[in-house]
């Protein structure tokens, strides 16, 4: 009976994580083939290198990894340059304004993702509110390319992943003791120095953990660049769908997945080590 | 006394309905150890705020040698705080904490390192420069939080109660060092605290605080033995505060003591109070007239060096008389006894 407790997460582990993992890693050196399911288990034929040669060696691969880790690297920076004032501006709120703040902060994870995703659409397609209203009001002749543009993905990157920037820095700047920032004041620093040399140090740890909470799942987003990217943002989480829908070619896709989360055990570890000194 | 240091005109600070400071007027000498002594909402944390530009006055002026600091920020005045939580800096050494002040005045390395290296000195925490804050113990911080301050060599220095997160035993030697520090650096110390035998010990200057007002300012000794009002009666030293009535001959009718108190001089006009220290009081048997009186024993506590009594009053009221122990073991509860003093013994009050 004591065990009970711990089979539930013992289970879902195993279900949901462990199961999975396995047979990603088992298509990943499997052989490909005709039919369904578009693969061979590596049985009497032995073991398949070939789906991650391929992976790690053709260059079109290896920059889809680069890539990924650019625009990931990229959103989480530009959510922390957005996120770092508003964790300051609602730990610096009067207190009855923290939590409708914090809610706001919030409000886009009770929508769905896809409608938030068609709404950025309907205003940056050509024929799309933000090219209208510049139409109607004689700014420009034709519509801006605005959609499936390097900005666009940006834009909805960071729109999905601010407040995973936001939380972690919350916590840790509500956490900083602002008698510290007094006494900095007192032993003479100026506004900008006790933000320079108190407030930034003292909230590093938050910022690295913001950093990672974006990074880790932005690295392998696929649906954003899909959707609102151009097509020149062959990101990983892409080139895998591509593999998996379009070319049916199962073990190079797991393949990518498997080495896609490789890549990200540095930055989780990273993430937990923070975690643990905090 | 020569120019004041500093000079707090009128200063008034309200919170909402709360009054945290009520027109208080206040002179610091340079060199001066004062102690702002009240309890808690007396406005004594907030008026260190004040002087430190924290909180802004809602009327009045901070004088600094005759300058306003309306208007200066924290960071340019002329002073320096202590905090009661020292605010360490977690991330910096002990070094890095006492160099924080001079790195900001822009003073050179090599004379930087001296200064923190002379700071530590005078703590005695010169082998401590390369520790973190929190591998310290509370007393070794307190002392990093004093080198931090003094390293600045400021002639101002606010300390929001100092020894309060100090150990019993650690309290009267570290009290001791702090006037010691006081003496060697020169500058003006204005301590906070609500402890008043910490008061008594270490200031100048005792400046006790009600309700955002300055009830009564003066040496230690005068303070506690011409209370001025009841609150300071009572506050420091737990004298007996009672009432009654002028009896038109110079005393003070009590009806709850169940005699007269006659003051060495004349009651003043107006004044229906007289405070009774403890200690002041006398078991006499046979004594009578004024200034004394005779009741039962309802408790006995031994303090040590002396026992306090409750001692029951005919008209109701309990007066704490103190007992030495040189006088033998006092008598036992339930027993009446009679009491005297001196007239010297008795203060009126105005307030």
């Amino acid at each position: 009976m004591r065990r009970l407790p711990l089979l539930v997460p013992v289970l879902w582990l195993g279900l949901l994580v462990a199961v999975p993992l396995l047979v990603v890693l088992v298509l990943s050196v499997s052989w490909p083939a005709e039919g369904v399911p578009p693969f061979n288990l590596p049985g009497v034929a032995g073991l398949n290198g070939d789906s991650f040669a391929l992976v790690l060696g053709d260059p079109y691969y290896r920059a889809a990894f680069l890539k990924a880790l650019v625009v990931a690297g990229a959103t989480a920076g530009l959510c922390l340059l957005l996120a770092f004032p508003m964790a300051l501006g609602l730990v610096r709120a009067a207190a009855a304004w923290r939590a409708p703040l914090l809610l706001l902060v919030l409000l886009p994870f009770w929508t769905g993702f896809l409608p938030r995703l068609g709404a950025w659409i309907g205003l940056l397609r050509d024929e799309g509110w933000i090219n209208h209203l510049l139409q109607a009001w004689g700014f420009i002749e034709t519509p801006l390319p605005l959609l499936y543009s390097w900005p666009a993905l940006f834009l909805g990157m960071v729109h999905a992943y601010l407040p995973f920037a936001v939380l972690p820095l919350y916590a840790s700047l509500s956490r900083l003791d602002p008698v510290l920032e007094e006494a900095a004041a007192d032993l003479g620093a100026g506004g900008f120095t006790v933000f320079r040399t108190i407030t930034l140090p003292l909230a590093a740890p938050g910022a690295a953990a913001a950093f990672l909470l974006v990074f880790i799942p932005a690295a392998g987003e696929y649906v954003i660049p899909e959707l609102l990217g151009p097509p020149s943002a062959q990101v990983v989480g892409r080139v895998l769908w591509q593999e998996f829908f379009q070319n049916r070619d199962w073990p190079t896709a797991a393949a990518l997945a498997v080495l896609l989360l490789l890549a990200l055990l540095i930055p989780i570890h990273l993430f937990q080590r923070l975690e643990a000194r905090s | 006394m020569s120019r004041p240091l500093l000079s707090l005109r009128g200063l008034s600070r309200r919170f909402g309905e709360t009054v945290a400071l009520d027109r208080l007027d206040l002179d610091v000498p340079p060199g001066e150890f004062l102690a702002l002594l009240g309890g808690s909402g007396s406005g004594k944390s907030t008026l260190l705020r004040v002087i430190a530009g924290f909180e802004a006055p809602d009327a009045g002026q901070v004088l600094f040698e005759g300058r306003d600091l309306a208007g200066v920020p924290p960071h340019a005045r002329p002073l320096n705080m202590m905090f009661q939580s020292y605010a360490l800096f977690p991330h910096l050494t002990v070094a890095g904490n006492v160099a924080y002040g001079l790195r900001r005045e822009g003073v050179a390395r090599a004379e930087r390192h001296r200064r923190v290296a002379e700071a530590l000195a005078m703590v005695g925490l010169e082998e401590f420069g390369r520790r973190l804050p929190h591998r310290l113990s509370g007393g070794q911080r307190q002392r990093v939080a004093l080198a931090r301050v003094l390293v600045k060599r400021p002639r101002l220095l606010l300390l929001d109660e100092p020894l309060g997160a100090l150990d019993a035993g650690l309290r009267e030697r570290t009290g001791f060092e702090l006037r010691a520090l006081q003496r060697e650096t020169g500058a003006a110390f204005i301590m906070v605290t609500h402890d008043q035998s910490e008061a008594l010990a270490l200031a100048d200057r005792v400046a006790v605080l009600e309700q955002g007002r300055l009830v009564q300012l003066g040496p230690p000794r005068a303070v506690y033995e011409r209370p001025a009002t009841r609150f300071v009666a009572s506050f420091l030293g737990g004298a007996n505060v009672l009432e009654g009535r002028p009896d038109g001959a110079g005393g003070l009718d009590c009806p709850l003591l169940g005699g007269t108190l006659r003051p060495a001089e004349t009651l003043p006009e107006g004044c229906t109070a007289c405070a009774l220290r403890p200690e002041r009081i006398a078991l006499r048997s046979g004594a009578s007239g004024p200034n004394t009186a005779s009741g039962t024993i309802e408790e006995v506590a031994f303090r040590g060096d002396d026992s306090l009594l409750l001692v029951r009053m005919p008209g109701g009221a309990v007066l704490r008389v103190g007992h030495a122990e040189e006088d033998g073991a006092p008598p036992p509860r339930g027993s009446t006894v009679q009491l005297s003093w001196e007239a010297a013994a008795v203060v009126p009050l105005l307030g």
